[in-house]
Formats: C-alpha cells, structure tokens, sequence
C-alpha cells in the first residue's frame, strides 16, 4: 500500500549543517508520537538549491514547499499537513502558493524550460513522442496558416536574439534572407559548439533533435529554402546519431523530404561533421567549411543572409535559437517577449560547471541575476569556498566578479561589465583559483584556435601568451601589463574575425577586476591562490610537525627527510610542489604560499 | 508508416497525446525513464539500465517499462532517473547505478515506498500543457 504522503526532508551538505539532520529525526519521532507513521513516509532527498533558506522540506503529492524548517516546526508540520491535510501557512515559501492545486505551483523554482522543454522528459529516438508534445505542430501552422511576411513579423515581435553569443535578432536575419532575390536559397544550424566549458547545444541535439529539424523546415519555409545543413562537432558522435535517427523518422513521415504533409514545400537537412577547429563556429568560417574549403573566416558585409552558402542567401543560427522558434510560433510572441528582459526576451541556457555543487544544465528566463543562478539553482560554492568570480562567454568573454552579483543577466547588461553572454558556458572559481592562470588558459585555448591567416591574433595572440607565462613564473614586470594592453587593442581593431578581435577580452577583464592579483604575481612574487606553481613553496612549521612521517610517505619524489617523531624538511630542490604533503598533514604543519 | 497528411499527423498527436496522459491513470503500468545523453552515459547510465532489466526480471515484475531519454540538466546527480508508478507522485533520483538501481525496484516499484537519499528535485515547470 502506498503512502498517502511523502515528506522530503532536503540532506544536501549544506542543508545538513543547518540542522536537516536534526529535523530529519524530529519529523521521524513526531510521526510515532502523533500515530501517522503509516500515513506518511520520510524520505531523505539531495540538494534542491535554495540552500541559504535551507532546511528545506517539500511535502508530496501536493508539492508544498517550506523553507527555513527549524527542528521545532516537526511537530505542526506532522499535527497541521499530515494529520489534518491543511498546509503550514508560515513556512511556505511563497505565502500565494496556498490553496492553488500542484500544477500551478513550480514557481519557487527560478528555472523555466524552453528550449530544454523536451529535454530529459521525451525519448529522442521516437518522432511519436516529440509529435505528442505538440512537434510539427508549429510547422503545419506556419505551412498552412501562415505567410513568409507574418512567420517573419512574428519572430521580429518575439525579440528573439541569437543565442550563438552575439545577439544578432533573429527575426531581421530571416527578412533580410526571405527578400533577397535568388533561386537557391539555404537554412544552416550551427552546431558546431566549441567554448571550454559548454555542452547546451550538445544536450539539446541529444534530447530533443526534432526541435532543430522542426525550426530549420520553418525557415526554410518562410525564407524559400529547400535545403538545410546541421554542422556538428564529430566529437558529439551521440549527437549525430540521434539527429541522424530523426532525419530518418521526419523522411518517414514526410515531415521532411518532397511534398511535405502533402504540399508543393520541399525541405531536406543533411549533416557535415565538423573536425574540430573552433574557429568554424565563427559562421563564414562555417559556411567555408561546409563547402569543403579551409574554415577560415572572411571579412563581412557581405552578410550570410544576403550572401552565404556557396554565395547564396543563407540563414544560419545556432542550435538554442533554433529550438525556441516552433514555441514562439505556437504560443505566439507576446508570450515569448512577457519573458526576460526589456532588450533581452526569453530564456537562455547555461552550462553551469565549476567550484560549484549543483553543476547542471540550466535554463533562466534573461534579467535573472547571478546570484539566484549560484546559489538558488546551483546550491553554493563546493565546500563552503568564498566565491571569487563567474567566467561567461568562454575565450572571448570576460568575468563577472562578487559586485556584480546581482546585475540581472542580458546582453547588454553583461557587456557593460566587460563579460559577453556568449554561448551559455558559465564557469563559476573560487578562491583557490588564480586570475592570471585562469587568463592563461583561454590565451593558451585561442592561441592554439587561432587560424594563422591576420597577423595580429596570430602573433599578438602568442606574444600575450608568453607575457601571462612570464607573469605567472613571478617574472613579469609592470612593462607587460602596458604590453598586454597595447596588444590587446591591437587585437580588437586589427584581427580579421572574431575570434582574433575577442581573444583579448579575458586578459582586459580580469585586469580591470583582479589588477591586484597580477601586481601580487609581479611585485611580491606571490600567487595569492597558491595556484602558480613556480610562486609556491611547501615549508614545513617547526613547532607544529610531530614527526608522524605521513607527508614523507606519500610525497612522490622522496624529498621530506626526518626520523620519526623528529622534525622534518622539505628539500625545495627536489620539490614539484604536487602539495600531497599538504593535503595529508592533520596537523597543519606544512605551509603553502 | 508512409508519408502523412495534415489531417493524419494531427490525429496521431491527438492519439499519442491520449497515450501519454492516460498514463496517468491508475491503471497504467510504472514506467522508469533513464537519462541517457552523454553526460548520463558517462556517469554509468548504461549499467543502471542493466541493473535495471536484471531486477524486473529476476523478480518478475512484468508491468513495468524501461524508456530513455536526453539530458534533465541535473549533471552534479548523473545518472539521473524518473521513476512514475501509478498512485505515487513522480519523482527523479540521482546518482543511481546498478546497487540504487535494484534499490529502486524493490524499494519504489514493489514496495510502493520512496528510496531515500536519492531524491532531486525537478528543474522546472512544464510549459506544454
């Protein structure tokens, strides 16, 4: 017999060490004490976010969610919800969630699915499943009771942007391909995702392809296209093989192919695997690939729009702009702009890695702020580590530091503090990791990107690589911060793409918000996050080893001496600063720094 | 099936669309939905599958039915799974390999009890009615 209700007590860490356990065996003894143990089973869950209002505790089936459960409310919470079925009006989160039945409810939670509306729910091997979930049913709309002008208008009105990084409305792209004159005209998807960091696209072709193939035939419908390509990463081979999958079931059905759902309209998408150069998902570069030419990218105006695939129109968006568009025709665009933003309407999905504890794949309505996607979505910093900066836009963004916190995120907004939007890859640091190793990375990533073809990203590029090395070794001088900027803006104005004239936005951001942390590495010689391994000595404390030989033990190049019980050392020319010793001592008695 | 008209795509939305909110209906049978896009897969989502069968099976639990699909967005918690039986609230558990993986059929499927310590939350709210 099942349970008539679940109490889901919240026993994430964070919740734990503001007393989840202590409510846990509160609610387990109230439940003997007021005789419902059979009414209702506790149950222990994960994190839900939400920790700073942590204890949490959500009742089932109706979804009641209370926050700030101290030990003490056990007892009304069995007497009031359990016994009496009549919910504890003071701890629910949200006091208008009273009364209203559990479909309604969800609004705690900050996320709202989109594009990812059909990820983790549908199975993406069957076409059934995606049709049930209204697919295709935007593209009949647009097939049969839309024209070219108003599909057009409809996404202009929606607000939709590119959600490729730059932003570009998608709606005037669309026009721009629709009004150009040519016979031949073609829709592409760039899916060729490749910032350090992001997987939303990847997800997205895995979960849901026939949202892409659906958006794609739209287009090519309103535009006059009849061939579309999907260009994607080879290393997503799973992607590929389920959009490969949906291809076949959309032939199948003639949703795709000649005469589709019995019109004179003829769409086809096929694929070209991509071989890994970031530089491709700049779109001439892309297109370039595609026709079988080196991905290098080339000056613009012309616009793909107007001039693209084999120099014929071309619209091309990317993977998440594509899966909004059949929701914007069904649900219509003044749904889709109540969403977001003044400038920035709807949803954008972020890949949310690093020192964090919930890392996941979220979609937030734009104007949410960073703070509500750290520490409501994500649960906090991993191991109650003080927050030091979000990294956004991958190597052509910037950070966004502990004051901005609060900014809401759109594209205009995350410009303005020298971050970009970018793709969606969200990289969250703590204190223990280093601004200028950070930088280093990026530079190292587009340095290596970097097609050779304009001489200022490929030698500006390497020469501010090699400035952030030297800094990093402890041997910079305040000459190269006035280098790196010099070359910076060389960078930006001179490159020919954007990836050249991005490349430097990394180092201008982290020395606008970290200037300090670059002046601890070149005046003191110090790496405040004891990340630099050629700034950082191990020391042993004299007054706190106890000789417990553990930190000789495990170091791996046998250069801690000292007989057990006595003293030991580190011999700093063996050293290679792995910091295992570190890590073992108990008793605090190795020095980092 | 060969190619559709408009009027027989929109009557097998309408037919799958029935299929699938019956679901809700107290005869159904559970279902338990695993997370299988790359992320899942890596963290072993394909064992708990195994894990899977392998109980149902040895425990010749018939009514139930194993389905995949993309990715829930709850990477910390991979594999991820939702399990939905009839007369119980659906619920997705993290961090199932095989071991939750059979906890989850003796404990859910036929104990009708909730498995403890395993228990995420949805990410959000559904927008398709």
């Amino acid at each position: 017999m099942a349970y008539k209700n679940y109490i889901l007590v919240c026993a994430g860490t964070a919740c734990e060490s503001s007393k989840g356990i202590a409510l846990y065996k509160e609610l387990e003894k109230e439940l003997k004490e007021q005789g419902v143990e059979a009414e209702a089973q506790l149950v222990k869950t994960g994190c839900f976010g939400f920790c700073e209002q942590g204890p949490i505790v959500k009742i089932l089936p109706d979804e009641s969610f209370y926050v700030k459960v101290g030990p003490e409310s056990a007892k009304k919470i069995v007497a009031e919800h359990i016994v009496k079925g009549r919910q504890v009006e003071e701890l629910l989160y949200d006091k208008e969630q009273k009364g209203q039945s559990s479909d309604e409810i969800g609004f705690y939670q900050k996320q709202q699915r989109i594009v990812l509306r059909n990820c983790g729910v549908i199975n993406p091997e069957y076409i059934d499943e995606y049709i049930a979930r209204d697919g295709y049913a935007a593209l009949e709309k647009v097939i049969f009771d839309m024209s070219a002008d108003e599909v057009v208008n409809e996404i202009k009105n929606a607000g939709l942007r590119g959600r490729g990084g730059a932003g570009f409305p998608t709606g005037l792209k669309w026009g721009f391909t629709k009004d150009a004159v040519s016979e031949q005209k073609y829709i592409v998807c760039n899916a060729d995702e490749g910032d350090p960091g992001a997987y939303m696209d990847r997800s997205t072709c895995e979960g849901d392809p026939h949202s892409v193939l659906e958006a794609m035939s739209i287009a090519g419908k309103t535009v006059g296209a009849n061939q579309g390509y999907i260009y994607i990463r080879a290393e997503y081979p799973l992607a590929i093989e389920r959009l490969n999958n949906a291809i076949a079931q959309a032939h199948e059905y003639g949703l795709l192919g000649d005469n589709i759902l019995g019109t004179d309209f003829c769409f086809d998408i096929e694929l070209r695997l991509g071989a890994g150069a970031f530089v491709c998902g700049e779109e001439t570069a892309l297109l370039a690939s595609i026709e079988g030419k080196r991905g290098m990218p080339i000056p613009r105006p012309p616009f793909p729009a107007v001039k693209g695939l084999w120099g014929k129109p071309t619209v091309i968006n990317n993977v998440e702009t594509w899966a909004n568009i059949p929701m914007i025709i069904l649900k219509g665009s003044e749904w889709f702009s109540s969403i977001g933003t003044e400038n920035s309407k709807g949803t954008k999905v972020f890949a949310l890695t690093g020192k964090i504890n919930n890392s996941g794949l979220i979609e937030v309505p734009m104007g949410t702020t960073l703070r509500e996607i750290i520490y409501d979505i994500g649960g906090g910093i991993s191991g109650g580590k003080k927050f030091k900066a979000a990294q956004t836009g991958g190597p052509s963004g910037g950070v966004i530091t502990e004051e901005f916190l609060d900014v809401p995120i759109d594209y205009e907004s995350l410009q303005s503090i020298g971050s970009m939007m970018g793709s969606g890859g969200m990289i969250v640091m703590d204190e223990d990791d280093c601004i200028v190793d950070v930088t280093k990375f990026y530079l190292e990533f587009t340095v290596d990107e970097s097609c050779g073809k304009c001489a200022p990203c490929r030698i500006g590029g390497r020469t501010n690589y090699n400035i952030l090395n030297k800094i990093s070794k402890g041997q910079g001088t305040m000459e190269d911060i006035d280098q790196l900027k010099v070359l910076a803006q060389a960078m930006r104005k001179a490159s020919l793409c954007g990836l050249g004239q991005t490349a430097p936005n990394p180092i201008m951001s982290t020395l606008h918000y970290f200037e300090d942390e670059y002046m601890a590495h070149i005046k003191d010689h110090k790496c405040p996050a004891g990340k630099c391994k050629e700034l950082l000595n191990y020391t042993v404390v004299d007054d706190k080893c106890i000789g417990c030989t553990a930190c000789a033990r495990v170091c791996p190049t046998n250069c801690i001496s000292g007989e057990v019980k006595e003293l030991h050392v580190i011999d700093q020319s063996q050293c290679i600063k792995c910091g295992q010793c570190f890590d073992k001592c108990k008793f605090d008695a190795i020095l980092k720094g | 099936m060969a190619k559709m008209t408009l009027e027989e795509l929109r009557n097998l939305r309408d037919a799958k669309k029935k299929e699938m909110t019956q679901r809700d209906g107290n005869e159904k049978s559970a279902q338990i939905i695993i997370g299988m896009g790359t992320c899942g897969i890596a963290a072993g989502a394909k064992g708990a599958f195994d894990a899977f069968l392998d109980e149902l099976d040895s425990r010749n639990v018939t009514d139930t039915k194993i389905t995949q699909t993309g990715c829930m967005g709850l990477c910390f918690s991979e594999p991820t799974v939702e399990v939905d039986v009839p007369g119980m609230p659906r619920v997705i558990y993290g961090n199932v390999d095989a071991k939750v993986a059979r906890r989850i059929v003796t404990e859910h499927i036929i104990g009708k009890a909730l498995v403890s310590d395993h228990i995420f939350d949805k990410p959000a709210a559904d927008i398709i009615k």
